[in-house]
């Protein structure tokens, strides 16, 4: 089996539009949620989110390309073309048939779907854009990247809530090593900030009215935020025989279903998809030294993922950092797994754990080291990074420092 | 008598939307069924807070939710919710 290389990294989200604007928020706890831009009419029971700030598309593409393009799809490729960037890979030759896209999507594009309902249901015009089907399809970002880069191997999209980039990232680093491709950019996209998407999360109540505050007692909920996040894995023997820099290594994956409720957590299914990342990965739970939580903010999430946490790494859990930088970047829904394992890799290869940002009060039903807003620097070799979905499923991977 | 009769109709209006939104006979409905009873969970629950909302034209806080055990309470969260509105609202 192939060992799998990180060569790059993109990104863009509420804490900056690159990876090195992002990795020097993260670092020192500073928070990209803020007052929303539009605060509905009437107001949605929420006032705050994390909107990729500054995200200007027309500095990325042509008019014409952006008619076709939602903004979750706009976001997923300026995310891969800064990690193809960083990566240095050039898809002209054969590496073209080698390289796989997997991306992850909650929802696709909502944007276009809901002008067409305007049109429908509101103007009463039964006449819908021809676009919408190909800018609301979950996978225009992957094929994006795909035409963008001329990448002609195996491309698609997963789709499993809040885990989906973290399925997607798995699922890439396991075809790279068993060989079927010799590379992958695999990440995620979402575009939270359209009306019904955000009416529908309003009437759910899981979004905080505050801020985002994983892990503390007075913790009320999420922060929808949107981001667009990619990682170029490769095959490392690939990576180091053309002098690649390699940021880190992916050494294991591992999912599961709670098959419990459609939305209730339990701390059973998460704590199956953490024990079979570190089986996948051989390691025993005492090698990890951190760990970046789902940590949602939500009531439930945060005291379930503490009790599987528990259950999987016993007494060494309390060695263990724990962090949720949703508190800083709010929940990406589908993007969070590609946007934490990207602050995960970051976290091993600068040797510092980005902390719990937000954080007011100990809660006993969350007792672990949660770094409470002051970033910590620690020697840490392996880290995971959890991602639990409505509905259940659960995606879990493990990275190596590489420094 | 008149206040009486309010009374009743807000607790029949309840239990119509709490029976309607969980697809169960209104008449296994009654005043003083917890939710757990009702085999309510807390998605459920969020699902009856919007079919309230939505019935009578008020706004649950969230913190309201959070207090609701049972259809007594569900039935007294409206009953106090629709007479702040009425107090809000200029007299005609």
């Amino acid at each position: 089996m192939n060992r799998v290389a990180v060569t790059g990294l993109g990104i863009v989200s509420a804490l900056g539009l690159t990876v090195p604007e992002v990795w020097d928020k993260l670092k020192c706890g500073q928070s990209g949620i803020a007052p929303l831009p539009d605060r509905g009419d009437p107001p949605y029971r929420f006032s705050n989110g994390a909107l990729a700030w500054g995200f200007e598309p027309t500095r990325y593409f042509e008019e014409k390309e952006l008619a076709m393009l939602e903004r979750f799809a706009q976001m997923a490729a300026v995310a891969a073309r800064e990690a193809v960037a960083q990566s240095g890979l050039d898809f002209r030759g054969p590496l073209a048939n080698r390289t796989a896209i997997i991306t992850g999507s909650s929802v696709g594009g909502q944007f276009s779907e809901e002008e067409g309902y305007l049109q429908l249901y509101k103007k009463n015009n039964p006449r819908v854009s021809p676009l919408t089907i190909p800018r609301t399809m979950s996978n225009a970002g992957a094929s994006r990247i795909s035409l963008e880069h001329g990448i002609q191997g195996p491309v698609y999209t997963i789709s499993t809530a809040c885990s989906s980039s973290n399925h997607a990232l798995g699922q890439a680093f396991w075809m790279v090593r068993q060989g079927t491709v010799e590379a992958a950019i695999a990440g995620g996209s979402e575009a939270v900030f359209a009306e019904g998407l955000l009416r529908a999360w309003e009437a759910l109540r899981v979004v905080s009215q505050d801020t985002c505050r994983p892990f503390s007692k007075d913790r009320r909920g999420l922060i929808l935020g949107e981001a667009g996040a990619m990682l170029v894995l490769e095959n490392w023997e690939h990576a180091r025989a053309r002098g690649a820099a390699i940021l880190g290594e992916v050494v294991g994956f591992g999912m599961s279903s709670d098959a419990y409720h459609i939305t209730q957590p339990t701390a059973e299914g998460p704590a199956n998809a953490m024990r079979w990342a570190l089986q996948d990965a051989g390691l025993s739970p005492d090698a990890v030294q951190y760990v970046n939580a789902h940590g949602t903010g939500t009531t439930a999430n945060d005291a379930t993922e503490t009790a599987a946490i528990r259950k999987v790494f016993g007494p060494h859990a309390d060695r263990l950092l724990v962090s949720s930088s949703k508190s800083m970047h709010g929940h990406t829904l589908g993007a969070a797994g590609a946007v934490e394992a990207i602050a995960t890799v970051l976290s091993l290869r600068n040797q510092v754990a980005p902390p719990t940002a937000n954080y007011n009060e100990p809660d006993p039903a969350c007792d672990l080291d949660v770094v409470p807003n002051v970033a910590r620097c620690a020697a840490m070799e392996f880290a995971i990074s959890n991602s639990f979905a409505f509905g259940g499923l659960n995606a879990v991977s493990v990275f190596r420092a590489v420094r | 008598m008149a206040e009486e009769t309010l009374q009743d109709d807000i607790d029949a209006r309840v239990i119509r939307v709490i029976a309607e939104t969980q697809k169960i006979p209104a008449d296994s409905v009654t005043m003083d069924k917890t939710f757990e009873d009702l085999k309510i969970d807390s998605l459920d629950g969020i699902n009856i807070v919007f079919g309230l909302e939505n019935e009578f034209n008020i706004s649950i806080p969230d913190e309201g939710m959070e207090s609701m055990r049972g259809v007594r309470d569900a039935a007294n969260g409206v009953r106090q919710l629709l007479m702040q509105k009425a107090s809000a609202s200029p007299q005609s």
